[in-house]
């Protein structure tokens, strides 16, 4: 990946993925809601050695401006060849089971926006038989629970929409990653306590960018989420709907 | 509330966390007293907010700017110097000055005004501060420099964090050719020989500091080994590493909580006789790269978790020229009686350049280093009696690496106090702060408890 729009750049997570493309010399078109933050980005992007940065400040859920800001991306860096798609809200679970609006800022901003910006770009990158699309899904789309299948139900439909584009693109020479973090140390889950499960945002960034690099499919990162996550899945249903989870 | 450290371990003090983000966002209303924190290398108390809230620095780790035709570095104040340097040194700069660790924040180093082995050439990093972002907990922001709110900028650096939080600072590094240091021991017999061979290495070395053997007794007390150096020259620009900013990998690990037995008399002796001994009194020279020179104890990972779970206390004076001999002897020999072996103590000579803060610790002289297993009362004292021989010998104790300064020895040390004390942020407070000024209460205590002349430190209980 050597131009590299980035969606939701003031993200944690996207945040240490960008410095470590910014340390390989990529160019980088970032995009996040708070121009203030977006700038400091950006210029902590130039400074560790990003051959390019341009930014825009939109929000995402502004589904009018994808196209708009997918031509800008391409004018201004002179084409693309990846997509990291972070940006994303967890939501509060109690909340969206009392109101329908809160539920749907959760589709929304996890499921509709991230399809329409793909719909766009994967057009482009199909046209083009070149390039690398990485996700930032969630582990919380594997299976539903009670504490967060809101959340959940947003990241779980995007892994199919991405597994279809997959199945589409491949064909094409494009590589469609899906990357499924377990718990991660950022501004989202600030308010939860602490475990040993809890990776860094720059630990995450790394096994986001490997995976990139090999064009793999779906990874969990840190691995150990493959394990945690397969046990999950494989409780019966009968037993899994009786559990506090 | 969440326990966090200071790099003694002592004390250990319960406190929240905020975590910032952002150099944008406004400070937290917490109702408690706010401290910034960066990486917590600070030894006692100074980086430490018993029932208060640290502000943790270390999401601000962004850069802002790095001219490398003018080696002028912008960058928030969580950014490290393991981060300048990462940038920096593979482009023909190294930080201006350095302490002897490189996992210290900017902002620490302002707060703390550090120095590292060139203060008698180059004084402390405030100097190469040239501006900074001073937010205070009502929501203001001052950016402060040598002609833009100087009063700020002087009372903020070696300002102890209690001014308020640096959101960004501006640092000017110096220019290296290679990242190699041509490096000299030199073996000394006793503390006259120290002082004669660190003076005269100032002239030729830009950098100079001094292993100190604390065991050693009678005539003998204070020798130890010299190392002076300076970077290599040009013609050693073509070697292999000369890009690196890492002489070699992550070194080895201090496995957790080594039991306090581990730190006993006899292992220290043998540790300081191999030390020692180890040159076989001759002076050598050799090449080095810049890691391993500055930053020898960086390789070992978490190395204070070797004093176990009660941690250690450090000391740290500056004692000027005309007592040093004698104060120096006093404070070694009491150190060595006590049956208490420092396991690694410095010397070296301050310079008279003078820092443009206030409160900054360096001042010309000699200093010294040290540090103590914990062990309770008996170490408690001893630091004491340090402080109180210090405060006899006209000297200063460093406030990063203390934990028992009187409040006495405080204003003596600091004479600019009152001054300084003006520009506290009311929203700011530290462990420290509290306890070398305490509270003044509105009845006497001694009057109170019926005792006679109770110390004012009598009050450090009161947090
Ligand atoms: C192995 C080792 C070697 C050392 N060698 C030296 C040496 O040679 N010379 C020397 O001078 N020191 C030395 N030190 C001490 C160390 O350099 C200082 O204590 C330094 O200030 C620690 O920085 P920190 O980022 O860890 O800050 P902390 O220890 O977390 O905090 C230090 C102070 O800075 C304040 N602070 C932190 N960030 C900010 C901010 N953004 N705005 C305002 N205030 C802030 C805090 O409130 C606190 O008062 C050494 C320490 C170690 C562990
Ligand atoms: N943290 C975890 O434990 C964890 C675990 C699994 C998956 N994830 C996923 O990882 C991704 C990154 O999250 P993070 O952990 O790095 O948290 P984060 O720092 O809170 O990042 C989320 C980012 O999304 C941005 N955003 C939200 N809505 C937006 C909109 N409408 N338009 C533009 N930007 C918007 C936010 O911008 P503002 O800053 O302006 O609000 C924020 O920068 C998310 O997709 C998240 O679901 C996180």
């Amino acid at each position: 990946m050597k131009k590299v729009i980035v969606l939701g750049a003031t993200s944690a997570i996207a945040q240490a993925t960008v410095r470590l493309l910014a340390a390989r010399g990529a160019s980088l078109y970032l995009v996040g809601r708070n121009a203030a933050n977006l700038e400091a980005v950006a210029k902590d992007a130039a400074t560790r050695g990003a051959a390019k940065v341009e930014s825009q400040a939109v929000d995402l859920n502004d589904f009018n401006a994808h196209e708009g800001l997918v031509d800008a991306a391409y004018t201004e860096l002179g084409g693309l060849d990846g997509v990291v798609l972070a940006h994303g809200v967890l939501g509060d679970q109690a909340e969206a089971q009392k109101s329908w609006e809160a539920t749907e800022a959760v589709l929304r901003t996890n499921f509709l926006s991230a399809v329409s910006l793909l719909t766009v770009l994967a057009n482009r990158f199909e046209a083009q038989k070149a390039g690398t699309i990485v996700v930032i899904s969630s582990v919380a789309g594997d299976r539903g629970r009670q504490s967060n299948y809101v959340y959940g139900a947003s990241k779980g439909a995007l892994n199919v929409f991405l597994q279809g584009l997959r199945n589409r693109l491949a064909k094409s020479g494009v590589a469609v990653v899906t990357v499924k973090p377990g718990f991660v140390d950022t501004p989202m889950t600030a308010h939860l306590p602490k475990n040993k499960l809890f990776a860094s945002p720059d630990k995450v960034a790394r096994g986001l960018l490997s995976a990139a690099d090999a064009r793999k499919n779906e990874v969990y990162v840190p691995g150990i989420w493959a394990l945690i996550m397969l046990i999950i899945r494989t409780i019966p249903e009968a037993m899994f709907k009786r559990m506090k989870l | 509330m969440k326990s966090l450290e200071s790099w003694g371990r002592y004390p250990q003090v319960e406190q929240r966390t905020h975590s910032l983000v952002w150099r944008t966002d406004n400070l937290p209303r917490e109702g408690t007293p706010l401290l910034p924190h960066g990486l917590g290398r600070s030894y006692g108390d100074s980086c430490l907010n018993a029932g208060g809230t640290l502000l943790l620095t270390s999401g601000l780790d962004r850069f802002i700017s790095f001219d490398p035709s003018t080696g002028v570095v912008r960058c928030e104040a969580g950014v490290t110097l393991d981060m300048i340097l990462r940038l920096a040194a593979p482009r023909g700069w190294f930080l201006p000055v350095t302490p002897g660790t490189k996992f210290v924040t900017v902002g620490g180093a302002i707060a703390n005004d550090v120095h590292g082995k060139n203060h008698h050439r180059g004084g402390t990093f405030g100097r190469y501060v040239r501006r900074f972002e001073l937010l205070r907990s009502d929501g203001s922001r001052r950016v402060c420099a040598p002609d833009e709110n100087p009063d700020w900028y002087g009372a903020t650096i070696g300002g102890l964090g209690l001014t308020g939080l640096v959101t960004w600072a501006e640092v000017q590094l110096k220019p290296i050719s290679n990242p190699y240091v041509l490096q000299e021991t030199v073996p000394f017999g006793n503390l006259d020989e120290f002082l004669v061979v660190a003076r005269e290495s100032e002239k030729d070395y830009e950098f100079t500091m001094a292993w100190v053997d604390c065991l050693a007794r009678g005539k003998k007390v204070g020798r130890g080994l010299l190392y002076r150096g300076n970077f290599a020259p040009p013609q050693f620009d073509g070697l292999p590493l000369a890009k690196s900013h890492l002489s070699h990998g992550i070194g080895l690990a201090v496995p957790m909580d080594m039991p306090a037995f581990c730190l006993n008399r006899l292992s220290v002796s043998a540790f300081n006789w191999l030390y020692y001994h180890r040159q076989n009194g001759k002076p050598t020279q050799r090449l080095t790269h810049y890691d391993p020179f500055f930053y020898p104890l960086d390789a070992i990972y978490a190395w204070n978790r070797i004093y176990g779970k009660r941690g250690f206390l450090q000391f740290q004076c500056v004692v000027p020229y005309d007592t040093a001999r004698d104060a120096l002897k006093e404070i070694l020999e009491r150190s060595s009686r006590g049956g208490l072996p420092s396991f690694l103590s410095v010397l070296k000579t301050f310079g008279d350049i003078p820092s443009p803060g206030w409160m900054s610790f360096p001042r010309q002289g000699v200093t010294l280093a040290m540090d103590f297993a914990n062990r309770g009362e008996k170490t408690w004292r001893l630091v004491e009696e340090l402080d109180r021989l210090t405060r006899e010998a006209g000297g200063a104790v460093y406030p990063a690496k203390d934990a028992r300064m009187s409040p006495e020895s405080f204003a003596a040390y600091f004479p600019r106090h009152a001054e300084f004390a003006r520009y506290l942020d009311p929203g700011f407070s530290s462990s420290f702060w509290r306890r070398v000024n305490p509270v003044s209460l509105p009845f006497s205590l001694e009057a109170e408890r019926g005792v006679a002349a109770a110390q004012p430190q009598s009050l450090l209980a009161i947090r």
